[in-house]
């Protein structure tokens, strides 16, 4: 055994990354607070993964609680609920959660203070359902990925149970530092998320179910064991805690031992993954009838005077949402950032509505914030040894920055997810995911341009070809009447001879 | 609210903490016992040795930033000048006269390092292109041992000896072990009868004994290894590959006929084999990066050691095979890339499975 831990040691992957302080206490310690709703929501159309949602509702419409706004548009997209109920005051554009800062179109939600639901359809059997029949549920009450990426989960769902996976594998990683919402909801509301993952295993017709929790959660793994004691299908695993854990690929490699094949999907091999707070959200949605109108929100960082997580309703913006948790201190703060440190993005203000995909809102002080400047690269090979994804950061970046985004792909960008982990423990303090996104960005339009170009060259060629066909078509058509002439001239000549 | 700066970057939004200067700060820590051992060892001529590698390094660095119009303070505080110069010094002589580590350091930082583009850039090791230049250049004052302990002269007289490179007497002149060695076979003695004349070089486990000032402290080096090994600021598999490298083809040449070469502990504790297997082969800029990579690059350095040691012309090799390695490192690396998760060691894409149980 002594020996088999001593080759571990030295031959197992060391992907990843182990901050010392995960920072994800006291706020996870704390009991959750739920907001009361804002006097307006803004809610963008577009908080998912896909094609933005279609408003089906009025200016001026009273809306209850619940009630749908914006339908789905096209196979993937998820709909929008009122999170209260008022006046659709306006469908406007608003500033969007994003690094960007750039508009989206959003409807603004003017709260009556009632805050009454619309009809909702419970459902007292909920096992008794097709599995078509819930994922239908789930789709039309707007749930989407909560772990972050924001993909509408019915799509997930359906795409799995077509795929006939044998695993489904539920995501209490979160590995990202600060943020503590999965781990509070695994505690708080464990029962309710084994009942959401006893249906999406009806849903996809998986026949086990494995809970991945990072082992710096020990009462979330308590809570969970024991709400799925009942559940011989679902296992809680604890997996070690090494950033990027809640990844969709490495979880499934620690947890099953399989990977998934690049450009591919879990489904290839069998298994797909689910957030824990989405369990919760399919569970409201198939048993309640409840549609996705608010979320768990961490708020955290340095700068941020009451750590916590938050009920927040859809819609509210980061600045009100920060209010109620007890403040920023503005000397302290260094930077805005959403989501969580490593993934997060970074906002230019907070003036932006909290979206169903925003797991953290993060007020960082100076030194949590870490910005230096970038030193020349001295090959250390941290980058190399922290990529999850087995890529090379350092020579990735040294062709990017050279300009040659070719090479750049022969190192695997495609590849790389920009989980940040070079970054984070490159002692140069070189930006490399900047680089890489860059590089990608460089390529779509890259990619775009020559698309363009194929286009307007088939188009030329099409108008060539016809020009082309045309004149063959004038000149045959000449032919023909000069034809037809002579044979009448002919006819005429023949006839006159006929009366000479 | 506003008085947040308005540049927005990209995540990640932390960091961990390292830095290329405490790297580099690290390596000198690991450096000290076996520096200070040297200078009790050899006097004050090897402080000077020292100190002067280490300020020519820095003049040189700041002359060619300057040159280059590149920012100079904060080049020269990542310590990667100056850790270049304590190397350097490590492999000369302790007595060499003042012009040595001058002309070294040139080499070293201008020649190898800046020429090719500065930190990051280079292809061969700075102080090993330094120190085997010198050696070709100016053999004599690169091979001139003074025994150990011999005489401990004082702070002037030191000076004065480092100054004017006075020849040492013949009683302070001392050869190597390796040195010795070759010798003594060459002349047609077998090892046996060259290490049992009471004049030789005994192998001496606590580093007292003639050599460039890192070569006589092997064990307290070793320490300094297993502490950058202990920080993770260098990883394991270049100083076992070349230690191994080394002394496996040693032993084994040993075993069969021990009159003609040297045995395994002899070669590891002599020369700078335990200084180049955790602080010359693992310098970062000039080795490969990935495990695999690592493995053969560091064999390499011990198996050329072991070689040029054995049948080269010079008593000691690892200066030359590590600049042959180097010369490799990116024919290595473009060899021994990692496989990317989800494709094959090609780079293809694995195969979808089937359904399972």
């Amino acid at each position: 055994m002594g020996f088999m831990n001593l080759f571990k040691t030295f031959f197992s992957a060391h992907w990843g990354i182990h901050p010392a302080d995960d920072r994800k206490r006291p706020a996870a310690d704390q009991p959750v607070r739920t907001m009361p709703v804002p006097a307006r929501l803004h809610l963008p159309l577009q908080q998912h993964l896909g094609a933005p949602a279609k408003p089906c509702v009025q200016v001026g419409e009273t809306v209850n609680k619940g009630q749908l706004l914006a339908g789905a548009a096209g196979g993937v997209s998820a709909p929008i609920h009122a999170p209260t109920s008022g006046t659709i005051v306006a469908i406007e554009e608003v500033i969007a959660p994003h690094l960007s800062g750039l508009a989206t179109p959003a409807m603004v939600l003017a709260a009556d203070g009632r805050d009454e639901w619309c009809e909702l359809t419970p459902c007292a059997e909920p096992f008794a359902l097709a599995p078509e029949e819930i994922a239908e549920r789930v789709a039309a009450a707007g749930v989407v990925g909560l772990g972050g990426a924001a993909f509408p989960s019915a799509v997930k769902l359906a795409g799995a149970a077509r795929a006939k996976v044998h695993t489904l594998i539920l995501n209490g990683g979160e590995c990202e530092p600060y943020l503590s919402c999965d781990d509070r909801l695994m505690r708080d509301r464990a029962a309710g998320i084994v009942e959401g993952i006893r249906l999406m295993l009806r849903a996809t017709g998986a026949c086990r179910a494995l809970i991945g929790i990072e082992d710096n959660k020990p009462e979330a793994i308590a809570a969970m064991q024991v709400a799925a004691a009942a559940c011989p299908e679902i296992r809680v695993a604890v997996v070690p805690a090494r950033y990027p854990m809640g990844s969709e690929k490495q979880l499934i490699q620690t947890l099953t031992g399989g990977e998934v094949p690049a450009g591919g999907l879990p489904a290839d091999i069998g298994v797909v993954v689910h957030n824990v707070g989405t369990a919760l959200a399919v569970r409201a949605a198939v048993v309640e009838g409840q549609p996705l109108i608010s979320r768990l929100v961490t708020v955290n960082g340095g700068a941020a005077r009451a750590p916590g997580n938050i009920e927040v309703r859809i819609g509210t913006l980061v600045e009100e949402v920060l209010a109620f948790a007890g403040g920023v201190d503005d000397a302290a703060l260094a930077r805005r950032v959403l989501g969580g440190p490593m993934m997060g993005m970074q906002v230019a203000h907070w003036r932006v509505p909290v979206t169903k995909g925003i797991s953290g809102i993060l007020a960082l002080d100076a030194g949590e914030a870490a910005a230096q400047a970038a030193q020349d690269c001295i090959r250390c090979g941290n980058c190399i040894e922290a990529c999850p994804m087995g890529l090379l950061p350092l020579e990735m970046r040294a062709r990017v920055a050279a300009g040659t985004l070719a090479q750049a792909l022969d190192f695997g960008l495609k590849d790389c997810m920009a989980c940040g982990c070079c970054a984070y423990v490159c002692p140069a303090h070189i930006p490399l995911v900047q680089y890489f996104a860059h590089a990608k960005g460089q390529l779509a339009a890259d990619e775009r341009a020559a698309a363009k170009l194929d286009a307007t060259k088939q188009l030329a060629q099409q108008k060539q070809d016809r020009l082309a066909r045309e004149a063959r078509e004038k000149a045959e058509a000449a032919a023909r009447r000069k034809a037809e002439r002579a044979a009448q001239e002919a006819a005429a000549a023949a006839k006159e001879g006929a009366k000479a | 609210m506003n008085t947040v700066a308005q540049t927005l970057i990209a995540a990640p939004h932390a960091h961990g903490g390292n830095s290329v200067t405490r790297t580099m700060l690290q390596v000198q820590i690991a450096l000290v016992p076996a520096t200070l051992f040297s200078f009790w060892l050899f006097g004050w001529p090897a402080f000077f040795v020292w100190l002067t590698c280490i300020a020519a390094c820095l003049a040189c660095e700041a002359l060619c930033l300057r040159l280059a119009g590149r920012p100079v303070r904060p080049a020269l505080a990542d310590g990667s000048a100056a850790l270049t110069g304590w190397l350097l010094a490590l492999s000369l002589p302790p007595w060499s006269p003042w012009w040595v580590p001058v002309v070294g350091a040139g080499i070293a930082i201008i020649v190898a390092k800046q020429v090719f583009g500065g930190l990051g850039q280079n292809v061969f090791n700075p102080a090993m292109v330094a120190r085997v230049a010198l050696l070709v250049s100016f053999p004599l004052p690169l091979t001139q041992w003074v025994a150990p302990l011999a005489a401990s002269p004082g702070l002037v007289d030191s000076l004065w000896i480092f100054l004017t490179g006075a020849p040492l007497p013949d009683a302070m002149a001392s050869a190597s072990l390796l040195g010795h060695g070759k010798t003594e076979l060459a002349r047609g003695v077998d090892l046996a009868q060259a290490f049992a004349a009471s004049s030789a070089p005994a192998l001496s486990w606590s580093g007292v004994r003639a050599g460039s000032l890192g070569e006589s402290a092997s064990l307290l080096l070793l320490l300094g290894g297993l502490y950058l090994l202990a920080l993770r600021v260098i990883r394991w598999p270049i100083p076992l590959a070349v230690l191994a490298g080394l002394a496996v083809p040693a032993a084994m040449a040993h075993a069969v006929d021990p009159a003609r070469y040297l045995d395994a502990t002899t070669h590891l504790l002599s020369g700078a084999a335990v200084l180049g297997a955790f602080f010359i082969a693992t310098d970062y800029v000039t080795s490969p990066n990935t495990t695999a990579g690592q493995l053969l690059f560091g064999a390499g350095i011990g198996l050329m050691t072991w070689i040029i040691r054995t049948w080269g012309g010079y008593p000691e090799g690892m200066a030359f095979a590590v600049l042959m390695l180097n010369a490799l490192t990116p024919a290595i690396d473009r060899l021994c890339k990692p496989r990317i998760l989800g494709r094959d060691r090609r780079g293809k894409a694995l195969a979808v499975q089937g359904e399972q149980p």
